[in-house]
């Protein structure tokens, strides 16, 4: 690795100030598992490394019934699988965070890390692209917030700019028969990249047996996470039922846009794409109804 | 603001495997060629540098790491244990002890970090299925033994800490 400097800032305002000296030759570290491999291997030219876990807003978990859960971008996934309010809460994002690499990789790699990453086969942005979640970006202006869906612009790539910073992201407080899943596949039985990961979210009406609202987000088909407007909205209003998770899967299915590499083809893809969101859906209502 | 970045070698203070210790690192040193190139502690093993294999396994601060994926600078204020704080040549732990017994290793390069995370596992689960003995290893990599004689170690080990062999 070329030499580096090192901060780690203790507030937003000293890690806003250090990323805004240095521009694009700096970089925030959290659990490090995908940058410093990256300088290891030179897939990024970085000179300075920021390093996110003593300011506190990131490491941070807030968590109530009415606010919702505001997740700091440092929080380790160990610390996600291994709280038991937001896996009563948040499923979904257990599920994912559960699954981001393997035990030590775990002990590290952070939420907000694996969306600044922006891959596209990133475990659990479609997750949250499925909860409705935002980004709270600090930078040299204040603060401003994104919805996770529109947060990457490409591989690797995203909408923070030189100067800006990651604090949080923000999950919208659940109501009763409200439920998430999220899936993937991959060719080994665990610790792979997905070839395809499906994020679904679903609120049920009061008696569970409709959906009023229904969000799904797509991982690994396409050059960044998809959120599957259509496919959910297909939901609003439905019968739980077969034949509304077909039609949500088949619209899933459309709004991929799959490419074929070592992990599949488009064509596998496309038919995981329709499975998975109608698994995921599945067991979305199962965990609205429990 | 740049009084507190850090750009040539750093003193570090840490405590690995139970002792105060200090050493000097560049920021682009990791965690484990601090261990081995700094410190002497050779039982962590650089097998991939990216974080897939686990051969560099130790823990820090309660957790399991990958130390490749680490800085040497992070460690500042930190517990780190490696497969040297696990026994010694004359007092091996009971899992170090079941992999012999058990042939659960035939070149070694991996063993150390097999070694660590299993016994993060037992501390956290002392009866742990065969299932979750595979899930909380595959980030550990072996490609001579083979999983099977590894996991059997490791059950073996179970059952004797539970009193039951």
């Amino acid at each position: 690795m070329r030499a580096i400097q090192y901060a780690a800032p203790t507030s937003v305002a000293d890690a806003v100030a250090l990323l805004q000296q240095f521009g694009s030759r700096a970089r925030v570290l959290a659990g490090g598992t995908d940058l410093i491999v990256q300088m290891r291997e030179y897939a990024c030219e970085v000179d300075v490394v920021v390093d996110a876990k003593k300011i506190p807003d990131l490491s941070r978990i807030e968590l109530s019934a009415e606010a919702g859960l505001t997740l700091g971008a440092a929080v380790p996934c160990y610390q996600i699988y291994g709280h038991a309010e937001i896996s009563a809460a948040y499923p979904g994002l257990t599920d994912s965070a559960s699954i981001i690499g393997g035990t030590a990789i775990q002990g590290r790699a952070s939420i907000g890390g694996n969306l600044c990453n922006s891959g596209p086969a990133a475990d659990s942005i479609p997750t949250l692209i499925a909860y409705g979640a935002v980004a709270n970006i600090a930078g040299p202006g204040g603060l401003r917030q994104t919805p996770v869906e529109a947060f990457c612009t490409a591989p690797g790539r995203n909408v923070l700019q030189p100067g800006e910073i990651l604090v949080s992201i923000h999950l919208p407080a659940q109501k009763a028969r409200s439920g998430a899943r999220y899936l993937r596949f991959i060719p080994r039985n665990e610790m792979d990249i997905a070839e395809v990961g499906v994020g679904a979210w679903v609120q049920l009406d009061a008696a569970g047996s409709h959906i009023e609202a229904a969000r799904i987000g797509l991982g690994a088909v396409g050059p960044t996470p998809i959120f599957a407007s259509a496919a959910g909205e297909s939901l609003a209003g439905k019968a739980v039922g077969s034949e509304a998770l077909a039609e949500a899967s088949a619209l899933a299915e459309a709004a991929a846009s799959p490419i074929t590499d070592m992990r599949g083809t488009a064509e596998h893809r496309r038919h995981l794409v329709g499975v998975l969101t109608r698994r995921a859906l599945t067991g979305a209502i199962e965990r609205a109804r429990a | 603001m740049s009084q507190s970045l850090i750009s040539g070698r750093a003193a570090v203070s840490a405590t690995v495997n139970g002792e105060e210790t200090s050493f000097l690192c560049e920021p682009r040193e990791s965690l484990l060629e601090v261990l081995r190139d700094r410190l002497g502690l050779t039982g962590a093993k650089e097998g991939c540098n990216n974080g897939n294999c686990g051969a560099c396994t130790v823990m820090m601060d309660g957790r399991l790491v990958n130390s490749c994926c680490v800085l040497g600078v992070e460690a500042e204020g930190s517990s780190v244990t490696t497969v040297e704080g696990l026994g010694s040549p004359a007092g091996l732990s009971p899992l170090q002890q079941a992999f012999l017994q058990g042939a659960a290793l035939q070149c070694g390069i991996c063993t150390p970090g097999f070694l660590v995370a299993a016994q993060a596992l037992l501390e956290k689960n002392p009866n742990p299925t065969e299932h979750e003995i595979r899930f909380w290893l595959a980030g550990n990599l072996c490609r001579c033994t083979g999983y099977d004689k590894i996991v059997r170690s490791v059950q073996a080990t179970a059952a004797q800490l539970r009193g039951e062999a």
